[in-house]
């Protein structure tokens, strides 16, 4: 990458034992408070977590302009687990018991997710999970700050419907994360009336999709509805318009710019036109996201990241905690999720975001926007929106011991 | 290697430090390195499967992981579902085995060799890697246990002592019971390979047509090295689904097939030594790549698997073992000759 | 009616997308039984060159028929004279010594380019046959795989250059006594085989993502269509891509992508299992 690389005090076994001969570096370690950063910068996922990280790094820069947090520095420690599941969960491991980081901001799919969640329950570390799922986890450790399909998937149907039509063909990624959306897409679909024609599945290093499309031709919906991940499936997109099926059938996706590239991969020709709906688009219009994003040009002023909701939520889940721990004046994980659940609304750049006290998710506003020469532009947004789905399951007030992910079944 | 097992100094040394540290690892090392070489030894029983079948079956499979896989998914299934992990790690052997006598029938009675060879393996991998992929939805679940796709499986119980489910060994004791497990491996390996079979399977290695001239079966002989590579695969992919608590179809992966390649190369095709010393090796440069910022890791992999490849062709163990016997004799010619002893003849 | 013209066509280019896969590999793995594992970041390789070029204006075929296949030629060459050439009949190191060129390349194209650069759009639009429409890209790639095959058979029948190289891959110590530098033959060899992949990379640019790790899931398939073709560089070719790809595509047509995928690797292993050495070890035998 061209920008500049920082580095960071890094904690090894090794360097756990140099600690123990060298009291300089001890005593340093115990004046700042450390929080984790573990997202992919390398591997297949290097594309979403890179910004993650980038954002992650400068919300620290700013909490410490501010003066940092009870008096002390605020110091991040980042691990790059290279889209490998097992180095995640030995980072988040190594964070919880060696370096003892008072807080971790990570993981990006829910397989990651699911893998270190566990551990920091097990160890008590507050773990913020800052990118958008399927909805379900019911964990009192975890502050889920990403939109779920109730709050994104569940306006963009209906928009889209009144728009084109009550026919749908969903065309999406063969995992967990594309079975439960598209399950989702269905039961929207039937609620407003309409019918999901077919849905297909793709496993994630499918490059040709020239049988579907002939097959969406032959079935003739209103429109499609994809739910494709990764950068094998963006060729459905190009394919797609190459056929010169972008005037003849309109799209919409769940999925498409959720990290932020995807609007620049593909050309102002293939994606004109494409509705998505997230909790955050660089188009937002107030004060807090105005600043936001000047301060990370400022930052990165080359190859400056375009923001999507998991970057930009990860700045809102450093400045939760942040304001948390202000507030309750010390990083003792139970002290800080109590002032959490208290439910403030906070003015992020996204717009107001509220935690949910039965479930640890996000209240937010959510915003249906259309692609257009190659950025979002909002049509459409819904303030407060109500993480449904996992209230379905979660009551953490009722039962502020549970530790488990729910599929929660339509 | 003609020097009876129990004369050869290698061997004896290998199992004592392996008992030593079995023994006194837990005491004398905190519990967070303790955790870190677990996963080292685990990915030691996986390496030396590939190991034997290799270096002394001349069977060079580029798709190890589907055992490793088929191992790691037969424990979770069936200890998620009995609740006690007994059973579970023999299944993890066994169902292995006999995929591997089926894939070795169907290749070695076949007559595939060498890159063709490879080319089926890791073929079936990728088979298994789709398949396993492709069980997102709930209709995919064996014994009531949902198989997950890409997710995978988590929540899988830790090794318990046989008949009482609920106590299930501490971080300390399933060191302790893996190293036990290497160690076994490594010792019946070696019995294995210093016996008649062992002999004749080396042969075949060596020479595939003198073999067969000389009268042996060797397509037997093959389709058996192979399905014991593949238990042992099979009970590695058990120790790292316990290990992890989880397992995601990523143990099928091709990634998972070249690091094996990796170990064994690197180690030494023909040791059981080297490839152990390529796990520690390899395992320990990556997790310290994930924690510099300033280089990418793959290029630093990348790199140094060419190095070692140009540099160091036979691999870690055998290119020390060269330079130490050259060493050595030097030495020794050097004190033949100013004490009158007679001279030693150089090694080959 | 209509519907079954699609089928085939689509069969056809499925067919082609093999070919010019597995076209580069099967030159280099055929004339000097050299594994190159690092194929896929090659074609990755050649599609970052008709990013990168047309992101700067250069026109996009010429970088997609030029550029590309001159790009990734050159750093064939590279590659060879300072890995390749330490391995010559050592097929297991040249398979180990290219995955870890593969992940350099990897990791090098991200530290260059960054995780995205934007991409380019398939050209030419659609064209419509009966009630459906299909890109017209599909026929420029069926050309294009055509084109490679019979430039390339041309080459090694007719040239003085190609018999030379005939000559080297039937018996190089002969070759050399002939007077002929095996060394530069196997050069020329491996520059050509990566210019031809780059050339395929290029072409696949306007049709897939194009990001670092783009190489992994299209080694896989070129792999199986070089070996199961066997050591014959065309017909081996040309006939495992055949069977392979319209079988696949058939059943992707039926059943869908995981059960098409399934298919391909299924036939590979009957394939495999029938004639184990490859398509053109048995059948074929003397053809180029």
């Amino acid at each position: 990458m061209a920008i500049t690389r920082r580095h960071f005090m890094r904690t090894t076994g090794a360097a756990a034992a140099l600690s123990l001969a060298s009291p300089m570096i001890a005593r340093a370690a115990a004046d700042t408070i450390k929080v984790g950063g573990l997202h992919d910068l390398s591997g297949a996922l290097d594309l979403v977590g890179i910004p993650m990280n980038q954002v992650f790094q400068m919300a620290i820069k700013e909490i410490n302009e501010a003066g940092g947090l009870l008096g002390k520095e605020v110091e991040g420690v980042v691990y790059d687990p290279q889209s490998n599941m097992s180095l995640y969960s030995q980072y988040a491991t190594q964070m919880a018991l060696k370096d003892r980081v008072a807080v971790v901001m990570g993981g990006i799919t829910s397989a990651s997710r699911e893998t270190i969640r566990p551990i920091f329950h097990k160890f008590k570390t507050p773990y913020f999970y800052n990118t958008q799922y399927e909805g379900g986890v019911c964990d009192r450790n975890e502050i889920t700050i990403g939109t779920t399909p109730a709050q994104t998937v569940a306006r963009i149907i209906p928009y889209a419907m009144n728009l084109y039509g009550k026919k749908v063909y969903t065309v999406a990624a063969d995992y967990n994360y594309g079975h439960i959306t598209s399950a989702w897409i269905k039961r929207f679909v039937e609620e407003q009336g309409g019918e999901v024609i077919a849905t297909e599945f793709f496993p994630l290093d499918v490059a040709q999709f020239g049988s579907t499309i002939s097959k969406i031709q032959a079935a003739k919906p209103d429109f499609v509805c994809s739910a494709m991940v990764g950068s094998s499936h963006l060729g459905f997109y190009r394919q797609w318009a190459a056929a010169g099926m972008k005037e003849q059938i309109p799209m919409i996706s769940t999925v498409l710019g959720a990290g932020g590239n995807d609007q620049i991969v593909l050309t102002a020709a293939e994606g004109n036109g494409i509705l998505s709906s997230f909790g955050y688009f660089e188009a937002v219009d107030n004060p807090a996201n105005k600043a936001f994003l000047e301060r990370v040009k400022a930052e990165y002023p080359t190859n400056t990241p375009i923001m999507s909701e998991i970057s930009e939520c990860t700045y809102e889940g450093m400045m939760i905690w942040a304001d948390a721990v202000r507030e309750a004046g010390s990083t003792d994980r139970d002290a800080v999720l109590e002032v959490i659940a208290q439910g403030k609304t906070y003015d992020l750049p996204a717009g107001k975001v509220k935690i949910d006290p039965k479930t640890h998710h996000a209240i937010r506003d959510v915003y249906i926007a259309e692609l257009r020469d190659q950025t979002f532009a909002i049509r459409e947004s819904y303030p407060e929106s109500q993480p449904a789905d996992t209230q379905m399951v979660c009551d953490l007030i009722a039962d502020p011991n549970a530790n488990k992910h729910y599929e929660i079944s339509l | 290697m003609e020097r009876s097992l129990t004369r050869d100094p290698g061997f004896w040394i290998m199992v004592v430090i392996g008992l030593v540290l079995m023994i006194m690892g837990p005491i004398l090392i905190d519990m967070f390195t303790i955790m870190q070489i677990t996963q080292y030894v685990v990915l030691s029983v996986f390496a030396l499967s590939l190991a034997y079948i290799w270096g002394f079956g001349g069977i060079l499979s580029f798709g190890q992981a589907a055992f490793f896989g088929l191992g790691a998914y037969a424990f979770a299934v069936s200890s998620i579902s009995m609740g006690d992990t007994t059973l579970p790690l023999v299944l993890s052997f066994v169902i292995p085995a006999a995929f591997g006598v089926a894939l070795g029938y169907f290749m070695f009675y076949g007559k595939l060799s060498d890159v063709y060879l490879g080319v089926v393996t890791m073929v079936v991998t990728l088979i298994f890697w789709k398949l396993a992929n492709h069980t997102a939805g709930p209709e995919y679940s064996i014994a009531g246990v949902r198989l997950g796709g890409f997710n995978g499986i988590p929540s899988i119980p830790t090794i318990n002592i046989p008949g009482q489910p609920d106590a299930w060994l501490d971080p300390a004791q399933l060191f302790r019971f893996f190293m036990g497990v290497l160690i076994v491996v490594y010792i019946a390996l070696r019995i294995l390979i210093a016996s008649d079979f062992g002999r004749i399977s080396i042969g075949i290695r060596e020479n595939e047509t003198r073999a067969a001239l000389l009268g042996y079966d060797i397509r037997r002989h093959k389709v058996i090295v192979f399905a014991i590579g593949s238990g042992i695969a099979g009970l590695s992919g058990a120790m790292w689904a316990t290990y992890q608590s989880f397992i995601d179809p990523n143990a099928f992966s091709m990634e998972m097939s070249a690091k094996a390649l990796i170990w064994v190369m690197a180690g030494g095709v023909g040791t059981l030594l080297g490839p152990i010393l390529g796990v520690i090796g390899l395992q320990w440069l990556t997790l310290q790549m994930g924690m510099v910022d300033f280089l990418n890791s793959l290029v630093v992999l990348g790199a140094i698997m060419m190095v070692l490849v140009l540099a160091l062709p036979k691999g870690l163990v055998p290119t020390f073992k060269s330079l130490g016997i050259a060493g050595w004799t030097l030495w020794r010619r050097g004190r033949g000759v100013s004490s009158g002893v007679k001279k030693v003849t150089s090694d080959d | 009616m209509d519907y079954a013209i699609i089928v085939a066509l689509e069969m056809i280019r499925a067919v082609a997308w093999l070919v010019l896969l597995a076209a580069g590999l099967a030159i280099i793995f055929g004339m000097m039984r050299v594994i190159n594992f690092a194929h896929g970041e090659f074609l990755m390789l050649g599609g970052y060159t008709v990013v990168v070029s047309t992101g700067a204006g250069v026109n996009e075929w010429v970088a997609i028929l030029l550029l590309a296949p001159l790009v990734v030629g050159i750093f064939g060459v590279v590659v060879e004279r300072l890995v390749i050439r330490q391995l010559y009949g050592r097929m297991l190191d040249s398979l180990l010594a290219t995955w870890g060129l593969s992940m350099l390349m990897i990791g090098g194209v991200t530290l260059i380019f960054g995780n995205t650069v934007q991409g380019v759009a398939t050209p030419f639009g659609g064209v419509r046959i009966g009630s459906y429409q299909m890109p017209v890209y599909n026929f420029v790639l069926i050309f294009f795989a055509i084109a490679i095959l019979l430039a390339v058979w041309a080459i090694l029948k007719f040239t003085r250059a190609g018999l030379i190289a005939r000559a080297t891959m039937q018996n190089p110590n002969m070759a050399e006594t002939l007077g002929i530098r095996t060394g530069w033959v196997y050069m020329a060899t491996f520059g050509i085989g990566s210019a031809v992949t780059g050339l395929a990379g290029g072409l696949l640019a306007p049709v897939t993502g194009v990001v670092p790790a783009m190489g992994a899931s299209l080694v896989g398939q070129s792999f199986i269509t070089v070996i199961t073709g066997g050591a014959a560089v065309i017909t081996g070719t040309l006939s495992s891509a055949t069977i392979l790809g319209s079988i696949s595509q058939a059943t992707t047509f039926w059943a869908g992508p995981v059960y098409g995928d399934a298919a391909l690797l299924v036939v590979a292993l009957i394939l495999l299992r029938i004639l184990p050495q490859g398509i053109t070890g048995r059948i074929f035998k003397r053809a180029l």
